[in-house]
């Protein structure tokens, strides 16, 4: 399990309330873990304040599963 | 009302209706955050504040309003010193009266940014810590002008109405985190910028008011504090207009 995976499942448990046994790589954010439009930016705002990066709204938009989520921050970490 | 523990921001704070919205907080027992330009005047206000508490604690920080950075900063700066900020008013503002075929680009550019704009910055940087703290009560500092308008007043009038639509916005938008926005709109009320104001437009709020007099910034800053506070509990997306009993 990558690092980055490890980072975000934390948050999203800190910032959902969720179970960590919930967050797997296919787990839906707003269907399976029922975050609502300011979860989602929230969490959004946690990625790009944790890993020091930043994800544009057009790219926030795709992120629809935790999987999504660690290639997105993967993605911007490997760019910067 | 007991604010003791709870921290409170406000912009504009050097002097008027802002100053009397600080005093009022910390007399309840809120420990403030100051932000102006003017730092004289901003200690003034600090004193003021402890007349009001003794162990009231006040941080000054000078920043624009207008400047979304320099907001930003004196959000950090509040949340380091205190860790929390439990209420925030904006209520910089200034006016600059002018007929529209008078109106430059320039000036309707600069009061949309300190009277409008500023208010967006706030809300902006205020609503991440409340909504981690799953609390929080908005006030933002309207005018009945931007109700009713007033003749040679388009631009601050449209300032003011602005915040309207934006205090309704947020009220739904973050309603969902137990936090609240609410606007007030104060009449005629006397203050080193009414004071400015031309004598017949003084004179027709005078005398358009039910108690036919001029308000005073106390009159407006106790209902700022009642919208902060849990008796306002179940208010949000309201605009409580304070004017004497000009608009009904």
């Amino acid at each position: 399990m990558s690092t980055t995976f490890e980072k975000v499942k934390k948050i999203i448990v800190e910032q959902l309330g969720v179970d960590e046994d919930e967050v797997t790589p296919e787990a839906s954010i707003t269907d399976d873990l029922g975050a609502d439009s300011l979860d989602q930016v929230e969490l959004v705002m946690a990625f790009e304040t944790e890993f020091n990066i930043d994800i544009p709204d057009e790219e926030a938009e795709k992120i629809k599963t935790v999987g999504d989520a660690v290639k997105r921050v993967d993605e911007a970490t490997t760019k910067e | 009302m007991n604010f003791e523990g709870r921290v409170a921001f406000v912009t504009g704070a050097s002097r008027g209706i802002g100053r009397a919205i600080a005093a009022d907080l910390a007399k309840y027992g809120a420990d403030l955050v100051l932000v102006g330009r003017d730092a004289e005047a901003l200690q003034a206000t600090a004193s003021v504040l402890k007349d009001q508490r003794s162990n009231t604690k006040a941080y000054i920080v000078l920043a624009d309003a207008a400047e979304p950075a320099a907001v930003q900063g004196a959000v950090d700066e509040a949340l380091a010193e205190f860790g929390r900020i439990d209420f925030a008013v904006a209520n910089a503002g200034q006016s600059a009266d002018s007929l529209l075929m008078r109106l430059k680009p320039e000036a309707l550019d600069h009061l949309l940014s300190v009277n409008l704009k500023s208010a967006f910055f706030m809300c902006s940087s205020v609503a991440r810590p409340m909504m981690k703290a799953r609390s929080g009560s908005i006030v933002l500092v309207s005018s009945i002008v931007g109700i009713m308008g007033n003749a040679g007043q388009s631009a601050y009038a449209a300032s003011k109405a602005g915040l309207l639509g934006l205090a309704k916005s947020l009220a739904k938008e973050l309603g969902s985190r137990n936090i609240r926005v609410n606007a007030v709109a104060p009449g005629l009320i006397q203050t080193a910028m009414t004071e400015k104001m031309p004598e017949a437009a003084r004179e027709y709020l005078l005398n358009a008011s039910a108690l036919g007099r001029a308000g005073t910034p106390q009159e407006v800053s106790g209902v700022v504090t009642f919208l902060c506070s849990d008796a306002a509990a179940y208010v949000t997306g309201q605009t409580l207009v304070v004017d004497g009993g000009v608009l009904m």
